[in-house]
């Protein structure tokens, strides 16, 4: 269970990117996080794992909070959650395979790392995870061989090799086509049943939140101005969110894209 | 269900380990070789230690006024070698470019001027300083000479280059208008190189300079041949001073290339 | 490109009247300052010289020919330090332009002060030519191919430093966080992080600074000590052009067979 109490960002040229934040999220559960570009998303998520540092407030991972560790036990904190990144952040020269292994570099010696000796119940997960997210033909390729949706599974399964507890994903669809994206979106949620997980997404497409998330936090200019399941996601609480806007010529493009997902009649 | 792997080795580049290793020790055998050739005199190392603080104290009272003459010649010296082999350069190297690109001469005249440059490229500035002393004897005209071809080899080797890469497209438009060779070379090719030729010739200039500090060290004229002098001498209070001029002046040419190059982008 | 009004007509003109007084001004400066250049090096020059170069020219290439191929002999030993000069200078100028370039990047440097330090040091080895280093060090470690060695080595660092900074500030810094993000050690970020993304540019920056330094060191023997450049120092002073001759062809093959490894390899990295 992660639980934000309070959190402010606020960066030396005086932006405050998050504004007290605060918000629960439970045990297998898909969050995610909407909101306009600018709204503080994208550094809501990496507070969580302190690639970005949070100014103040406290966030609880389980009854620990993540903000006062000292960088040694925020490492090991860190094996702990998985992150899945928009541009997949795949190191390009490395292999698929190896691309994978560097999930477990936080419990794999130095040099045995450098010289790619990983235990091998860690080498037979990442065989599997690679075979359930239909890349076993590709483990020796080099990453900067695959397409964009390739690439992305290959980032799920880094996330997933270890073992993660929270699973935090920052926008993975914003460079796949809608085909993939929803092929992605569908992986990771089927992950988090399967493992357990509690995951954020912050992600920008809407209908693809609705689709997929069970609950729905909209945030504007660093504020949370929405919280709740995603059927209670409506065009007044676009409005809120994102501004005036006719929310019908959204539904017009998507249905042309043949897609089966309507605003108004999700959740059923 | 299909068996589940549970070893996986890193792919290497050569596969087969005999030729891994059997390069390895090739290359471990001939540093030793190679190493042991080398003479270290400790004793006159040691000696040659404590001349450093000397060396130390040259430079840091440095003496412009005993041999100043002579360094504010040497100077004057190098820098009208840069400029006056700087312009020549630039004239000469265009037409050796054009005539070493592929994509605007015949094949023949490509493969001639292609190992022309190659071959002046070849000699190090400093052969090239050796072999004009000795055609046009001591001085700054070897000099001039030398940095000239010099220069002719790198700007025409990279003007090549980059006419050899300009938009195919512009050079068949000019052509399938009917144009004659010159023409076609006049509209297509130097619009699109002549920002990159003024930028290569500064670069060089800058280089040039670089180079006729040493030169003199040969006879072909500039301060190489005071710095010589003076170190021959153990002078290193002078020496210190011309290095110093020599190293601020090479700071400033610097700055001011690529200061100009980058306005003119 | 204007079009200017004459009158009742008009006319297109390529450049503005303010551009080809501009252009006209800068044109006629560099041809002032390179007539200037000119007639400073002709008081110079000594012309008597120049007038029996022809003769001279003649002479010298006809002592030239045919090479000496005995001479062979002598000059393989030569060679063989050559060569060594060059592999030691940029190995040692490689592992320390390593080090500095991590400190000197930007984004991998521990402060800025240090950041300072080393960037005045690259600076400073690059715009001294390494022949005049060449004639410092002999002073303090005696004549040899020690003191090529280094004199190479210093030359080098300031060059491969560079490249190799300059790298490290361009890699992409998305790998560099997800590693970060799965609890990874600073060492193992930089392991798999930074050394794939920067492995090919170094080799290549390695590999072709290499192929400069065989020239370098052909000629460094002049000065330093060592290889080939002293054979060729001893064979002019004894007017030996044939053995010249012989010398000249040894070192233009060896930067040809350089330039072709060196193409090689860094076409094998990419």
């Amino acid at each position: 269970m992660v639980e934000i109490k309070d959190l402010v960002k606020r960066y030396p040229s005086g932006q405050e990117a998050l504004k007290s934040v605060s918000l629960t999220l439970e045990e297998n559960t898909v969050m995610a996080l909407i909101g306009p570009s600018g709204a503080g998303k994208s550094t809501l998520i990496r507070c969580i794992n302190r690639l970005v540092e949070p100014t103040s407030g406290t966030i609880l991972i389980n009854g620990t909070n993540v903000c006062e560790l000292s960088k040694k036990d925020l490492r090991l904190r860190r094996r702990k959650i998985g992150m899945i990144f928009q541009e997949y952040a795949l190191v390009d020269r490395l292999t698929v395979m190896e691309n994978v292994l560097s999930g477990q570099l936080g419990y794999v010696g130095f040099w045995a790392s450098t010289l790619r000796r990983f235990p091998q119940d860690v080498v037979k997960q990442a065989y599997s995870l690679l075979e359930r997210v239909g890349l076993s033909d590709f483990v020796d390729n080099r990453a900067d061989q695959l397409s964009g949706g390739q690439r992305q599974r290959v980032g799920i399964a880094r996330a997933l090799i270890q073992n993660p507890d929270l699973l935090l994903v920052d926008e993975p669809t914003a460079s796949l086509d809608p085909k993939t994206s929803r092929q992605v979106m569908r992986l990771i949620v089927e992950l988090v049943e399967e493992r357990n997980l509690q995951c954020i997404i912050n992600i920008h497409d809407v209908v693809l939140a609705k689709q997929f998330a069970q609950r729905i936090v909209g945030l504007q200019d660093g504020k949370i101005v929405f919280e709740g399941k995603s059927a209670e996601l409506d065009v007044s609480v676009l409005n809120t969110i994102y501004g005036e806007e006719d929310w019908n010529i959204k539904k017009k493009k998507k249905e042309d894209e043949d897609d089966e997902a309507d605003i108004f009649s999700m959740g059923e | 269900m299909q068996e589940v792997r549970t070893t996986w080795r890193k792919k290497r580049k050569i596969e087969n380990p005999l030729i891994r290793y059997g390069i390895l020790v090739l290359v471990l055998a001939y540093l030793y070789l190679a190493g042991t050739g080398i003479e270290v005199n400790a004793d006159r190392v040691s000696r040659g230690l404590s001349r450093v603080g000397l060396l130390f104290s040259g430079f840091f009272q440095p003496d412009f006024q005993s041999r100043g003459k002579y360094i504010v010649e040497g100077i004057l010296e190098s820098v009208a070698m840069t400029l006056a082999s700087s312009a020549f350069a630039m004239i000469l190297a265009v037409p050796i470019a054009l005539g070493a690109s592929r994509n605007i001469v015949p094949k023949w005249v490509y493969l001639i001027c292609r190992v022309f440059l190659m071959l002046i490229r070849s000699l190090h500035v400093v052969i090239l300083g050796i072999i004009f002393v000795i055609m046009f004897g001591y001085g700054p005209l070897a000099g001039v000479l030398t940095l000239m071809v010099n220069g002719v080899g790198f700007i025409g080797k990279l003007l090549a280059e980059d006419i050899e890469n300009i938009q195919e497209e512009q050079l068949e438009a000019i052509r399938a208008t009917g144009a004659s060779w010159l023409k076609t070379v006049v509209y297509a090719v130097w619009p699109q190189v002549s920002t990159r030729f003024i930028g290569l010739s500064i670069y060089r200039a800058d280089i040039s300079f670089r180079q006729s500090t040493v030169i003199g060290i040969v006879g072909a004229g500039g301060i190489g041949a005071v710095l010589d002098t003076a170190m021959g001498r153990y002078d290193y209070h002078t020496a210190g001073a011309i290095l110093f001029v020599i190293i601020i002046m090479v700071l400033v040419t610097e700055y001011g290339s690529s200061a100009i190059r980058r306005r003119i982008v | 490109m204007p079009i200017i009004t004459k009158g009742n007509s008009l006319s297109w003109k390529r450049k503005t009247p303010s551009q080809q007084r501009t252009q006209f001004l800068v044109v006629l400066s560099i041809v002032v300052i390179f007539l200037i250049s000119a007639s400073y090096i002709s008081k110079q020059t000594m012309w008597e010289f120049v007038s029996d170069a022809p003769i001279q020219i003649r002479d010298f290439v006809s002592r030239m020919f045919p090479p000496d191929i005995k001479y062979f002999g002598r000059v393989a030993p030569a060679l063989w330090d050559t060569i060594t000069i060059s592999v030691f200078g940029t190995g040692i100028a490689v592992v320390i332009s390593f080090a500095l370039a991590i400190l000197a990047a930007k984004n991998t440097t521990p402060n800025s002060a240090v950041r300072m330090v080393v960037l005045t040091i690259i600076v400073a080895s690059r715009s001294v030519n390494s022949m005049i280093w060449a004639l410092l060090i002999v002073q303090i470690v005696g004549p040899g191919l020690l003191a090529s060695i280094i004199a190479i080595a210093i030359r080098s660092l300031g060059m491969i430093s560079k490249l190799m900074y300059e790298a490290i500030e361009e890699i992409n810094t998305e790998p560099i966080e997800a590693i970060t993000a799965t609890g990874a050690s600073r060492a193992q970020v930089f392991v798999y992080g930074y050394l794939p993304q920067l492995m090919p540019s170094f080799v290549g920056t390695s590999v072709y600074r290499w192929e400069n330094n065989i020239r370098e060191s052909t000629i460094i023997g002049i000065v330093g000590g060592g290889g080939i450049g002293m054979l060729l120092n001893s064979a002019i002073n004894r007017l030996a052009w044939d053995q010249v001759m012989t010398i000249l062809i040894v070192i233009f093959l060896t930067v040809v067979v350089a330039e072709w490894v060196s193409a090689k390899v860094r076409k094998s990295i990419s």
